[in-house]
């Protein structure tokens, strides 16, 4: 069982970091599984001659040759199913998605055959492929391109899902997945792959089921007023949010899950117990989301312990609009936090 | 000359035994000894006292529900004994119950499965075969997939994929056939055409006069072939094997059949086909045909069949008493093949609050007791 003390040191990295990118983090998680394990490949749209659409695998098909970094045609469901044949046979396939918008029309292999083929055989037959590309608002892309799928997805058992915040979470999520033996879908943001941030060199692995503690005064001596829950992208606004709130003297804890899938519910229970107030973040739309899950899970198990009923900052119950302005609007921005987390605590 | 043709192309339709079962000589040549040729016919008679085994099963409430096989046995058969087993892999569908079982899996495993258990989807070490894929078309990507790991490793292996006309509707058919003819992976598609995709005929499910041609926009290797005729289905796989594992290419094998009974046992095929074209199919029975060659030959006679119905019948209820002697699965098995490491937290509440009102709560508040106490 994870705990808060665990989640109030996750965010702590081993000595020897560097600043590099989200999307070089990304790379070196997969280039240096790659070197070690030579069952795994990467294929996609672009990944190779291109070097990526969004450049990830930027000069991963000089390195590793046309055997182990694969040029597919547009066939998303084509791709995907082709990973888990490879899987299968022993194979560990890396998937891009140019976009997690695309994985729609692989719907079926990915959400009716890669999490159930386990299940379905008795325990047979295991499906670690990796799934991983760019997830949410990408910055006026328009509604069809602009999906979060975590509230989909999420839904299915047999899934790990993971939604790095920062580069170092980018690259230990990325390679926990690679060499976990079950199906991981790793949501990445393109409006984050340009952002920089230590990162430790070498191994580094992050184990799932762990939230991070960004912030937060837990230390024994004074409580934060209020837990926000977020994961992914948003975590930014929410730290941007609690250090606006903290110049008013309203301490937040915030915690990031990580992975979604498993949930790290236990450290989210604790850190309610001792703020009693919670607002959950998520960058998904509101019905039926990971935010409604949080809140439900926490009424369920602290239910005594709330001061204020939880709410939550989700995008617009809109699709994604087009406009700079509306889209800006439509993401759950640090002022809506701001307002939120207010809000519980009767400030105006 | 501003119009010239940049592509032409034709399907051969292969038959070696016509209905009565008369053979080709020349055609068969190099094909199946006669001990394999009464050998398959035994085994055909089997699965086909298997399959009416099973439907009566169902009938009387001890199976769910069953996809019967009958009239298509040459197809599965002639295509399984050309792969090679313990080498080559097969992946099948629903309908081709005899290839499975000329493969090494265990004939309880399939009733196990249309009975409602996963026992029946694990597939004995070394046996190479995915489960019964039920969504229809999925498969066939699986199978490319798993060729595509046989080329990366250099195996000198093939995969056979099995599916029906209907799945060549779906976009997985287009998207595994163009994956493995771009990629050339060792991989036969092999197309039971049984004439009806539940109750849609095969020309109200496509335009294109027949499903081989469909595999030539790929650059496949296409063939058409009497899928009731054993020969026939045997020697075209055997060559797209053999072609396939030479880094050949793909083959699209379209074997003509028909399901002589219904859909599965949920459907009553007599609502929408006409008897007058079900009854010139069961001249076609691939079992009557291989009989008569038989019979011509002097291998079989009537004394023959009945020991061997006998048999057959003897070994199939054999087979339904093991399917059913089986001990029902632990209720821990819900939770215990959902992830392939270590259950996640919260799914080790889950199990452990199975009883419990709302899957979140702590067990100590159902008055189960457990880790999960509450802080005070």
């Amino acid at each position: 069982m994870s705990t808060l003390t665990d989640a109030a040191t996750a965010h702590i990295l081993p000595e020897g970091t560097r600043e590099i990118t989200f999307r070089e983090a990304l790379r070196e998680a997969m280039t240096l599984e790659m070197r070690k394990d030579p069952r795994i490949f990467l294929m996609g749209e672009e990944v190779a001659q291109y070097n990526g659409a969004y450049k990830v695998s930027q000069g991963m098909l000089d390195e590793f040759g046309e055997k182990r970094i694969i040029d597919a045609p547009i066939s998303e469901n084509g791709f995907a199913g082709l990973a888990v044949g490879a899987a299968m046979y022993g194979l560990r396939p890396i998937i891009e998605f140019m976009s997690w918008s695309f994985s729609l029309v692989a719907a079926d292999q990915i959400l009716n055959n890669v999490p159930k083929m386990l299940y379905m055989s008795g325990g047979q037959w295991g499906c670690p492929v990796v799934f991983r590309g760019n997830n949410g608002a990408g910055g006026q892309l328009g509604s069809t391109h602009s999906w979060t799928v975590e509230a989909l997805y999420a839904n299915v058992p047999g899934l790990k899902i993971g939604i790095p915040s920062c580069p170092a979470d980018a690259k230990g999520l990325l390679t926990t997945g690679i060499r976990d033996d079950d199906p991981y879908f790793n949501l990445e943001s393109e409006r984050m792959l340009s952002d920089k941030g230590p990162v430790p060199e070498g191994d580094y692995a992050i184990p799932f089921g762990q939230a991070a503690l960004r912030r937060g005064t837990w230390s024994g001596e004074r409580n934060s007023d209020v837990t926000l829950v977020s994961f992914g992208r948003p975590v930014n606004f929410c730290l941007d949010a609690a250090d606006e709130l903290a110049k008013d003297g309203v301490a937040c804890d915030v915690l990031d899950m990580r992975t979604i899938r498993p949930l790290d519910i236990d450290s989210i229970i604790e850190s309610v117990k001792r703020t009693n107030r919670v607002v959950v973040v998520d960058q998904c739309w509101p019905f039926a989301s990971v935010a409604s899950e949080v809140i439900t899970q926490v009424c369920e198990r602290a239910f005594d312990y709330l001061d204020h009923q939880p709410l939550r900052v989700n995008t617009d119950d809109v699709p994604t609009p087009y406009a700079k302005n509306l889209e800006a609007e439509y993401l759950p921005h640090k002022g809506k936090i701001i307002r939120a987390v207010r809000s519980t605590l009767g400030l105006s | 000359m501003p119009i010239r043709t940049v592509y032409k192309a034709q399907i051969d339709h292969l038959q070696i035994l016509d209905e009565d079962g008369k053979l080709d000589e020349k055609l068969a040549r190099d094909t199946l000894t006669d001990e394999q040729v009464l050998f398959a016919y035994e085994f055909m008679v089997l699965c086909r006292t298997y399959d009416e085994v099973a439907f009566k099963l169902q009938r009387s409430g001890r199976m769910g529900t069953y996809p019967q096989n009958k009239g298509q046995e040459a197809a599965a058969i002639g295509s399984g004994l050309a792969a090679v087993k313990g080498r080559d892999f097969l992946v099948p569908c629903y309908r081709e119950n005899a290839a499975l079982f000329l493969h090494g899996l265990p004939m309880e495993k399939i009733l196990l499965h249309w009975m409602g258990d996963e026992r029946g989807n694990q597939i004995p070490e070394g046996v190479l075969m995915t489960p019964l894929s039920i969504p229809i078309g999925t498969q066939m990507l699986h199978a490319t997939g798993i060729a595509w790991a046989y080329k990366m490793r250099k195996e000198d292996r093939c995969v056979i994929t099995y599916f029906g006309d209907g799945a060549t509707s779906e976009g997985d058919f287009h998207e595994a056939m163009n994956f493995a003819t771009v990629f050339n992976v060792p991989c036969v598609f092999f197309c039971q055409n049984n004439q009806w995709a539940i109750s849609v005929p095969r020309e109200s499910q496509m335009a294109s006069e027949t499903v081989a041609q469909k595999g030539l926009a790929y650059g496949a290797h296409c063939i058409q072939v009497d899928g009731n005729d054993l020969f026939a289905v045997y020697k075209a796989t055997r060559e797209a094997i053999d072609r396939a594992r030479g880094g050949g290419g793909v083959t699209l094998i379209e074997a003509i059949t028909y399901r002589l009974a219904d859909h599965t046992t949920a459907d009553d095929a007599r609502r929408y086909r006409d008897e007058e074209e079900v009854a010139s199919w069961r001249g076609k029975d691939p079992l009557i045909r291989l009989r008569k060659y038989l019979e011509r030959k002097g291998l079989w006679d009537d004394a023959r069949q009945a020991a061997h119905e006998e048999k057959c019948k003897a070994q199939v209820a054999e087979i339904v008493k093991n399917a059913e002697g089986i001990e029902k699965p632990s209720t821990d098995d819900i939770f215990d093949y959902t992830f392939g490491t270590e259950l996640p937290a919260e799914l080790q509440r889950q199990k452990a609050t199975l009883r419990t009102t709302s899957l979140g709560q702590d067990p100590s508040q159902a008055g189960l007791g457990s880790d999960h106490s509450r802080a005070s």
